[in-house]
Parts: structure tokens; sequence; C-alpha cells
């Protein structure tokens, strides 16, 4: 047994001097002056304003650039401008004069001038990335847009609207991230064959908002510096940052040692657990985005007007919200969600078997039949589908469920080759547009026209009524009366879509009770850090 | 593959000519470029046919088709497979991997990040492994049937068949979570982050080069959980094998002899038996270091660790092709170069195979 002996010797000497190490360093906890967040960062892709459209690049944008019109902070109702300072429409509402603020600086150090405005607007119409739509609709394209936006003098700028579209439209537009203002000098010396400095800003940053980037890697963390020359004042962070944490339970470690100030995805599980939790605090924020079910209208039964009717009197509204969806998602039955503008809070549907049975048998399929449902792997979408599939056998109706990740699911939606899919949503911009859009405006239903960004093309639902009325309402420019026709759309929507609206999610932000004034609007780009204090 | 002649005249070969270096060298670049040549095909044939669409992963699900299109065009995607990857090829050669789609840089730039963080992690684990698991396994040889032997046996159950991340969590809960003992999860310290200059890229020697101790010391406790985790994988493989290769070896009746002629019997176990087991312990070893250095996804997630495990599998969820091949490839020369090294180490432990 002497060499035992001698093996746990050795064992144990490994042991003492694991712990030596251990006992050389103590932890120190977040400093005063320095916001850290864990959140998963893996969907950061690009920082390049024009390109962002992943909910960490929307977040994180809206911190390094100041936009041409902005829902500031303070007050996330109130559309102000933000680099611009006022604004003027012209007599038949086409043109917008905007006059920049004065005395902006980007980080640079360079002065923000109407040549820094026309450069980025006209920027994203030529890289035409993804979230270019939200800019050309306006009828702007590579060929007209230097013509249509223009600095008419040092401090002025003139964007002439080339669709029907409303003025009002326009400036909410101009809020989005495509509305943010980079640093000409700065981008263009970072050019490299005539791509607009696109490579460069991809991972670099040229604003004027609150903060800069120092620092971003990839799967690893985002460090943000604070910009004290920014026009609301230094913000009272020196340095924020976001730190990558895949794994939500270790996301919940980090927040209760106080080793991080936030923990940004929690479960609802984790969440419940931290109820109470001495110097822990939950926020709860009412966000944009939807969880909507789509038929497929070319699916020889689904397809049926009464069948879709039937399937909003299935699903279990109540039922979902208060059990596995409590605090996170709220019943909502119309495509614009609520508590902004013009949206319509009736939620007109609840669980009604023996109504959708009878549609269904209306219909000529009281025998029942078989469906695929498709979605998505990440909570809560399994769950929902389970808690439909259960709902539609007893109507008679037999779901099989589909799991698959986005990358997956979206383009067998874009071919139309789903049959039942419960998916997601969210506004690009806050206007009740973006989405009327998005679900309620095919204006070509043809298989080659391939109007594969928009929901109501892909579910082939070919309403000239309802286009017409989205187009009209976009047009309004008259406020009430446009309100008021999003509100009649949704009403009709909400009848003969082939989409069930069904909830609207909410945010839970877990933070240490000593961090305040972290700013989360409705819409993924609206999150603000330069209130936070400590 | 290689250079071999019909048996019985192996031995003339090797005396005259080509001397055998030549052949080792031919042996080892055809290895590692039929390796390379076999890996970048099945990956690209793989990232080809995977219903993921790497249009949408850069895009995204909302784009209109004509910004679908021109991401299409621009990615070269309209050509024949066999095109495209003859392109790939001739630009990986010239040392462009291609753009991440994920990252947004170059895909060689991302795998010198990556890389070293599993290499430290991976290093160390085997490290553990080895320096444990090879005397665990040689005593529950020597007392097979007693304690210790039952006690390595239960180890090595439990190392085999606890999942990794149940593990590492519970780890974390209860040396970081209710101890305070060690650090969360991370690589080191954000407000670390930057202070020491990436040369070698593995921080623990950076650091060291550039004597910023306090990092050092910061980055070797954000080390401890999950090298420790990642080994005991390594270490429950490694004694087992070690126990049933040295019970065959002290079964022998030269340990006999050996014992008959009085020699003490720590040499009769180290000097003689485990000698033998040398060689076939380098093979397990380096397989077993191999597979850590593709890097745990699981350890890699849970500890937030950013290495190649979580680089290539976020990558290859997002159809981010560019980066799995190049991840893959990477993971490949570290096979091949391990299978070099051990051959080497080979031939150091066993007289016969040196070929003189």
């Amino acid at each position: 047994m002497k060499l035992i002996k001698r093996g746990v010797y050795s064992v144990l000497a490994l042991v003492g001097l694991t712990f030596l190490c251990i006992s050389s360093v103590a932890y120190a906890k977040t400093p005063s002056n320095t916001l850290v967040m864990a959140k998963s960062i893996s969907d950061l892709i690009t920082l390049d304003p024009a390109e962002v459209f992943e909910l960490t690049g929307g977040e994180v944008i809206c911190n390094i650039y100041d936009r041409v019109m902005m829902f500031e902070a303070e007050d996330l109702t109130k559309l102000v401008g933000g680099v611009a300072e006022s604004y003027k429409i012209s007599g038949n509402g086409k043109t917008v004069t905007f006059k920049i603020r004065s005395g902006q600086k980007f980080h640079s150090g360079n002065p923000v001038t109407a040549s820094d405005v026309e450069f980025s607007l006209r920027r994203v119409v030529h890289l035409k990335k993804t979230p270019s739509f939200i800019l050309t609709q306006f009828g702007w394209d590579k060929d007209n847009v230097d013509k249509l936006i223009k600095a008419t003098g040092p401090m002025t700028v003139s964007v002439t609207n080339n669709s029907d579209f409303s003025a009002g439209l326009l400036l909410n537009a101009l809020s989005a991230g495509v509305g943010s203002v980079v640093d000409k000098k700065v981008v263009m010396s970072h050019e490299k064959n005539g791509d607009m400095g696109y490579e460069w800003l991809k991972t670099n940053s040229a604003g004027s908002g609150p903060f800069s980037l120092k620092t971003w890697k990839a799967n690893e963390l985002v460090v943000l510096e604070a910009n004290p020359e920014h026009r609301h004042g230094k913000p009272k962070m020196k340095r924020v940052i976001l730190r990558h944490v895949a794994e939500p339970a270790a996301q919940r470690l980090l927040v209760e040692k106080g080793d991080v100030d936030m923990a940004r995805n929690l479960t609802p599980d984790q969440i419940k657990g931290l109820k109470g939790k001495k110097g822990i605090v939950i926020d709860n924020n009412a966000k944009a985005g939807s969880v909507y079910m789509a038929t497929n209208n070319t699916h020889p039964i689904l397809g049926n007007a009464d069948v879709r009717k039937a399937i909003r009197y299935v699903v279990d509204y109540e039922g979902m919200a208060n059990s596995f969806l409590a605090g996170q998602y709220k019943v909502h039955q119309s495509f614009w969600p609520g508590g902004l503008w013009a949206s319509l809070e009736n939620n007109p549907f609840k669980q009604d078997l023996t109504k959708a049975k009878s549609l269904v048998s209306k219909a000529g399929h009281g025998k029942g039949f078989k469906i695929v449902i498709d979605t998505l792997t990440t909570a809560p979408f399994p769950e929902i589908a389970q808690s439909v599939q259960q709902s539609l056998s007893k109507i008679g109706v037999e779901a099989e469920i589909i799991l698959s990740e986005g990358k997956t699911l979206w383009p067998k939606y874009r071919a139309r080759k789903h049959e039942l899919i419960i998916a997601r949503w969210s506004p690009d911009y806050v206007d009740p547009h973006s989405n009327a859009d998005a679900f309620a405006h095919n204006p070509d239903n043809r298989q080659e026209a391939k109007l594969t960004g928009k929901p109501a093309w892909r579910t082939s639902w070919d309403d000239k009524g309802i286009t017409a009325l989205t187009e009209a309402a976009a047009r309004e420019l008259d406020l009430v009366k446009r309100e008021q026709m999003y509100l009649d759309l949704q009403r009709q929507f909400q009848q003969t879509a082939p989409f069930t609206f069904m909830f609207q999610s909410s945010e839970q932000l877990v933070r240490q009770d000593r961090v305040k004034g972290f700013v989360s609007g409705a819409n993924f780009d609206l999150v603000f850090y330069r209130l936070v204090s400590k | 593959m290689g250079l071999k002649t019909p048996l019985g005249l192996e031995g003339m070969v090797n005396k005259s000519f080509p001397p055998p270096i030549v052949g080792q060298l031919f042996r080892l670049f055809s290895s590692l470029i039929l390796t390379f040549i076999g890996l970048t095909a099945i990956t690209f044939i793989i990232g080809r046919v995977m219903p993921a669409d790497p249009v949408l992963a850069i895009v995204g699900d909302r784009a209109s088709r004509e910004v679908y299109d021109a991401m299409y065009l621009q990615m070269g995607l309209d050509k024949p497979l066999i095109q495209q990857y003859l392109i790939y090829i001739s630009n990986v050669v010239q040392g462009d991997f291609g753009k991440s789609i994920m990252t947004a840089r170059d895909v060689l730039d991302d795998l010198i990040r990556f890389f070293p963080a599993t290499l430290e992690l991976a290093t160390i684990a085997t490290l553990i492994g080895v320096f444990i698991g090879v005397p665990m396994g040689v005593g529950a040889a020597v007392y097979q049937g007693q304690w210790f032997d039952h006690l390595v046996r239960v180890i090595g159950l439990f190392g085999y068949s606890v999942p990794i991340f149940w593990l590492g969590m519970v780890a974390l809960l209860i040396f970081y979570g209710w101890l305070d003992v060690l650090p969360g999860p991370g690589r080191i310290e954000v407000f670390y982050d930057g202070v020491v200059n990436p040369v070698t890229g593995i921080i623990l020697i950076d650091s060291a080069l550039q004597e910023e101790w306090e990092v050092f010391w910061n980055a070797v406790d954000h080390l401890i959980l999950p090298s420790t985790i990642l080994a005991t994988f390594a270490l429950a493989y490694i004694a087992r094998m070690t126990r049933s290769f040295m019970l065959d070896q002290l079964n022998q009746e030269y340990v006999l002899t050996a014992r008959v002629k009085g020699l003490k019997e720590s040499s009769v176990i180290w000097g003689h038996a485990f000698r033998n087991v040398l060689v076939q312990l380098i093979t397990i070893i380096g397989l077993t270091y191999a597979s850590l250095l593709e890097g745990s996804v699981l350890t890699e997630t849970i500890f937030s660790w950013p290495g190649i495990g979580q680089y290539i599998t976020t990558s290859l969820f997002n159809a981010d092709m560019n980066a799995v091949i190049g991840g893959t490839v990477v993971v490949g020369i570290c096979f091949v170069g391990i299978n070099i090294l051990s051959d080497a180490l080979y031939k150091l432990a066993d007289p016969r195979a040196r070929g003189d």
C-alpha cells in the first residue's frame, strides 16, 4: 500500500496547490462608473446602422448614433428631433426640410453638419442592405436619391418624398436605425472599392451618440465608452460592458453574486426563483413583439375562410397567458402592439371549441383532418405549439409539430411551404404601417413576384380591399383620420386574415437595485444606457 | 499512404535510397494534403446540402427579394458547386479563409482568437488527466480488487457517465455561487480585458511574458473550474485504459521473473510493466488531447469560454460555412499534428519502432 499512499499524497498536494492559487485573488464587484450586463450577443453580426437589423445590434447602435428624428429616453411616446432640431413640411406635404441642431460633435471631434445627414441617408439607399426598405419605400433608389435627399445649406437638409406615403410616416421612419447619422469624413476615409466604408463600419463606430464603441469581440464582449461631448451632457456611466453569457443559468449566478449589474436573458423559471431576493429587482417592460399563427392560403383545407375562423376560436389564449407565458406575454389580438399610437386594444376571440367545431363542419371537414405545425425550437414556441395541438385535437384535427431553427424555418415560410406556422414579429420602426405593410399588404400575389419579405405574400393572402386600405392609411395626412383608418384596418384584419395574432411580449429585466435609469422602449432598437446611474 | 515495400525488402530499402527521412516527410505531407482536401470537400458539401440558407443568415428573414438576390450573387452561390469549391480552395491556399458572417471578420483572425482559448483549456485538462489518471490507473491495477481499485472504477464510471453540462453547472453553483472561492464564467475578469497584448493568444503565457501577474493569477483562477470539469472525462478514460493495460502486463511472465529475481516492487511496476504500457498509453493520451482540442461546446457555453467549439457550433447553426470549414480545418490539423507527435513519442518509447 506504500504506492497508494504516495499517490494519495500527490493528489492532495495538487489539490493544495489549486487552493493556493484560489486564495490569491479577491473578486471585485462591478465599479460604480461601469454598467456590466450579461447578455447573449451571438446575434450581433454588424454594427453598420445601414445594415443592423438584429436585437443586440439595434440596441448597441441606439447608444452610439443619434438619429435624425428620435424617441428620446425621457419620453418614449413623443417623436422629437434628434440630430435635427426642427423640420418644416412643404405645402404639398412632399418635402420635409430639416434644420440640423448646431454645436453637435461626432466622437472624432468633427462637427455634425447637413452634409453628414445627406450622406448617411443616401448611403442606406445605395448600400441596399436589409433595413434599407424602410427608406426605399418612399420611392428612393440609387438613381434618384442623390437628387431627392439634399443638403441645401450647411445646416439644412431637404428630403423629398417620392411616394404617396404621408410625411408623418416619413418622420417616424427616420427615427429607425437607418436614420442614424454617421460621420462622413471618418467613414469615407475607410472606403474600399466604393463600399462607402461598409466593411469598416461593420466593426467600428463613427457616430455622435452618448457612447462610442471601444471593443467588439464577437461572442465575447462589447465595450462602449461615454461620449462626454454628447448634446444631452456626459452620461453617468463611463463605460458600458455587454458580456456574452450564452447560458441563462450562468447569467443568473452572475447577477446574484453581483458580478454583473443586469442579466438580460433569464428564463421565466429563473426569474421566479429570483423574486424577493435581497438587492435584486425585476422590471417588466412592454415590448412591441408579437406571437402569431399563420395559415397557408394555398393549403386545400386551411385556405377555407371558415376553417381560418375556426382556428381563432381553437386557441386557448387565456390558458397560455396565465400559465407558462405569465409575466412574459399578454393576450393581444391585433397586428399593431398595444400601448402605442393607433393600437386596437380589444381582444374579441376566446377559446370556444363548440363554435370552432361547427365552423369546421360547415366547411365540410367535420370528419377532421391532418396538418403540420411549424415553429421555432426556442421557448415559448414549442409550448405554444403543444397547446394549439392539444386544442386542435379536441375538434378532430390531428396536428404534427415540427421544431426548427430560424435559419431552417424562415426559408420554408418564405417559400410558401408551411401549413400552419407559429412565429414572431416585431416592428421595424414605430409606425403602424411597419406591421400593416408586412401583414396587410400584398400587391402582387403571383409566385414569381417573390415578395418574400411580407408575411401577407408568404401566406398567399390576396385581399385587394385590405391592401388598398393599407395603402390609403399610409397616404393619409390627417393624423386623426389616419389613426381611425388603422383601427378599422385592424378590425377587418382580425376577422378575415390568415393570421391569428395571439400575444404581445414583455421583457423581464433583472438588475441590482442600485442600478437605476435603464430605459427599454417597446421597439428592439430603443434601449438607452445614457440615463443609467449606480 | 506512404512508401511501403513488399515484405522482406524493407530493411534493404531503408538502408539505401531514398533515406528514410524523405519517406517520412512525403508521408507527412501527403497525409496533411489528403486530410485537408477531404475535410474541406466534405464540410463544403454538407454546408451546401444543409436546409439552412446561408444568404438568409446574412440578410435576415425579412429581406426583400432584391436584397436577397444581390447577396446570393455576391456570395457566388449561382455558380456550380465544384466551381465554388475550387474558388474557395484557391483562396485558402493564398491564406484567405473568407469572412465570417457571424463576426463580420476574417475567419483566419477569428481562428487566431478562438483557438488559443481552446488550446489553453484542453492542454491543462489533458495534463490534469495524465498526471492524476495514470497513477490512478497503475494503482488500481497493482491493487486489483482492493478498495483503491474500486474507488478508481467508481471515479471512472462517474467521469464517463455524468453529463458535463450538469457537472459544470453544479460546480459553478458550489464553488462560485455558494462557497465563493472561484470566479464565475469567463476567461478573465472583464475589467482586465485589453490589459495584456495578445501575442500567442494564450492568456497565461502572454500575461507571464508581459509580467502582468495580476492578470495571470486571474486567468489561472478562471481556468480551474472549466479545466477540471473537462479533465474529469479525460481522467476517467485515461485511468480506465491505464488500468487495463497494466493488468495485461502484470500477468506476463517477465514480471514474475523480475519479482523472482528480487527486484524492488516499485521498479517491477514502473521500470518493467509500465515501460511496456507507455506505447499504448501515448496513443490514448494523444487521442484524448485531440478530441479536447476540437473544443467542448458544452463546457465552453457554460463557462462563457470563447473557444473554437462554441465558434464552430454557432457558425453551423447560422449556416456560416466559411467559419465552419475554417474551424474544421484547424481541428483536422490538430489531429494530424498529434498523430505525428505520438508517432515520434512512440519511437522514443519503443526501440523496435525506431526502424534502425
